[in-house]
């Protein structure tokens, strides 16, 4: 199976790879993924506590091309964003943008995943509760 | 851009350019192929001997009254003979077949029906190849008893386990030669040895082994064997099935019914080009594989000693039991299939990881030595060829290193283990 440009652009300069400083109040942080499946995501957001505003983003994942590309993706889409507009993510849409397969729908299930990870962690760790989120539908 | 794909519309395939590419002052050809487990290339001098056999020798071996079927047929004798002499049968014992998968439901099916009335039982061990597995499958079915018995960490079968789960309605015993995955060589004189003494037909799947490393069935003490061309240099789609005639002689019944060719055993018309070939790969591999060992073990060592000096690699199966030109590596907390990824367009190699949503499973050959599934995800196999060369070696060596490098640095597992975090302590969100 040949990858998309896109794919290949994102393995190949993945932006925002790093790690942002958990013991801050206001960096969430999602895990999700396992090691025996093959794919394990982490995907940190930074939050402007003023305004909502999600400042910076990084990611680092143990997966496959598609993986790395939908987490790079994510990253780039959340900055800039409020929580209450990332909380609209849609899997979809990286899917679209990233030309992914249908097997590799997944890896952009994952990044989704992340997202609503990152922002729950957030919110746990500023006296919010925890949003509750449907299972997501492809696995 | 090394590999030039040109444009589809043109042309029905992806035409592949091989391309001269000067590393330090190297004279170095590209893509390297390194998946010769999966199949080889054909030997030049394999096609220079089929190619009279496509459009002037292109008559029907079985055709008994005229020039073009005598030459047929005398060429399907030759080929037998460079075929029966590589792993000293007889030539009456080849039967050729369309490939090895072939070959494995001749033999073990073949046998099943013909013997069923001394027994319904087939011992088999986990990692064989599908060809095998699923076969085995197919006849539990069909009212067999299939005992499918463990290997050890190091790829090796226990031998008194094997001889533990022979019981009185044993008939068959079907053990792999070489596993394609980590190129482990089974103690197969062993095996017959114990095979014999319980009066227990032993079915071999030979296909990795034949051709790369001395195999005589009369020393091994093999009663059915299935290998095939394309993995020793000749084409694809065609095989051979030994069966012995003598101390015991063997039968296998048909899998289909025709024109009763190859002594009854596979009807169908015989595909005499690729017989040839075969024939003449058989008779390369005899005479060169000296050689041919010594080259790609030379160049494995090499390959395998400098990717070992990265950090948290290990090689997977007993390195004193295996196969010349097989090497398989896990890198741990890097994902195969993102590790191919990142040369892939020039080294052709296969990863124990396929991370599809239809399959998250990774190899369950590496599985079954014990190996956890993160470590079986981080796996590459690596399979070297007469043709490989150092040059290409040397290069595939700093690729490699270089993509395991900077995906861990984008690892979240990875700088989990460098903070001396145990990953089975996190509790991860299955999905």
């Amino acid at each position: 199976m040949a990858y998309s440009e896109k794919v290949i652009d994102h393995y190949q300069n993945p932006k925002n790879v790093g790690t942002l400083d958990k013991a801050k109040k206001n960096v969430g942080t999602g895990l999700v993924g396992a090691p025996e499946c093959g794919d394990v995501m982490r995907l940190q957001i930074e939050v402007d506590d003023a305004t909502g505003t999600i400042t910076d983003a990084k990611f680092k994942t143990f997966g496959c091309g598609s993986a790395i590309a939908s987490s790079s993706l994510a990253t780039e889409w959340l900055k800039g964003k409020t929580i209450d507009q990332a909380l609209t993510v849609d899997n979809m849409e990286f899917v679209e943008e990233l030309n992914l397969p249908p097997v590799k729908i997944h890896c952009s299930v994952l990044a989704e995943d992340a997202i609503k990870a990152a922002i729950n962690d957030y919110r746990v760790k500023n006296g919010m509760e925890a949003l509750q989120f449907e299972d997501s539908v492809v696995h | 851009m090394l590999l030039v794909l040109i444009s589809q519309h043109l042309l029905p395939v992806q035409a592949i350019i091989f391309v001269k590419y000067q590393v330090k002052n190297m004279n170095l050809q590209l893509p390297v192929y390194l998946d010769n487990n999966a199949t080889t290339p054909c030997d030049p001098r394999v096609v220079d001997a089929m190619v009279p056999y496509f459009t002037q020798q292109f008559g029907n071996a079985a055709s008994r009254n005229h020039p073009f079927g005598w030459a047929a047929e005398e060429a399907v004798d030759y080929a037998r003979e460079q075929v029966a002499q590589l792993i000293n049968a007889d030539p009456k014992e080849i039967i050729f077949t369309s490939g090895a998968t072939e070959g494995d439901n001749l033999g073990i099916k073949g046998v099943f029906e013909m013997y069923a009335s001394k027994g319904n039982h087939i011992i088999t061990m986990n990692i064989e190849h599908k060809a095998v597995l699923d076969t085995c499958k197919h006849l539990e079915k069909q009212g067999a008893e299939v005992t499918y018995l463990d290997v050890k960490p190091s790829g090796l079968i226990d031998l008194a386990e094997l001889e533990a789960a022979i019981k009185p309605t044993t008939i068959l015993i079907a053990i792999m030669y070489a596993n394609n995955e980590i190129g482990v060589i089974q103690p197969i004189r062993e095996i017959s040895a114990i095979a014999k003494k319980h009066g227990v037909l032993l079915f071999s799947d030979a296909v990795q082994a034949v051709g790369k490393i001395p195999v005589d069935v009369k020393a091994d003490g093999i009663d059915i064997m299935a290998f095939t061309g394309h993995k020793m240099y000749g084409p694809k789609g065609v095989g051979a099935l030994y069966v012995r005639r003598k101390n015991p002689r063997v039968k296998v019944t048909a899998q289909m019914d025709g024109g009763g060719h190859e002594r009854g055993m596979r009807s169908g018309t015989l595909n005499v080009p690729g017989i040839v070939g075969f024939g003449k790969a058989c008779e390369l591999a005899r005479l060169e594989m000296d050689k041919d060992a010594a080259h790609t073990s030379r160049l494995r060592d090499k390959l395998e000693q400098a990717l070992l000096k990265i950090e948290e690699a290990y090689v997977n199966g007993d390195p004193a039991h295996r196969l010349p030109h097989v090497s398989n590596i896990s890198f741990k907390y890097v994902e195969g299939e993102g590790l191919l990824m990142g040369f892939n367009k020039n080294i052709a190699l296969s990863s124990g990881s396929a991370c599809t949503s239809a399959s998250l499973e990774p190899s369950y050959v590496l599985k079954a030595l014990g190996l956890g599934d993160d470590l079986a995800h981080s796996s590459l196999r690596f399979g070297l060829s007469r043709f490989t060369t150092e040059e290409q070696i040397d290069y595939t060596i700093e690729q490699i290193t270089n993509t395991v490098l900077k995906l861990r640095e984008m690892s979240p597992l990875w700088e989990m283990f460098k903070e001396g975090i145990d990953l089975n302590t996190i509790e991860w969100a299955h999905h």
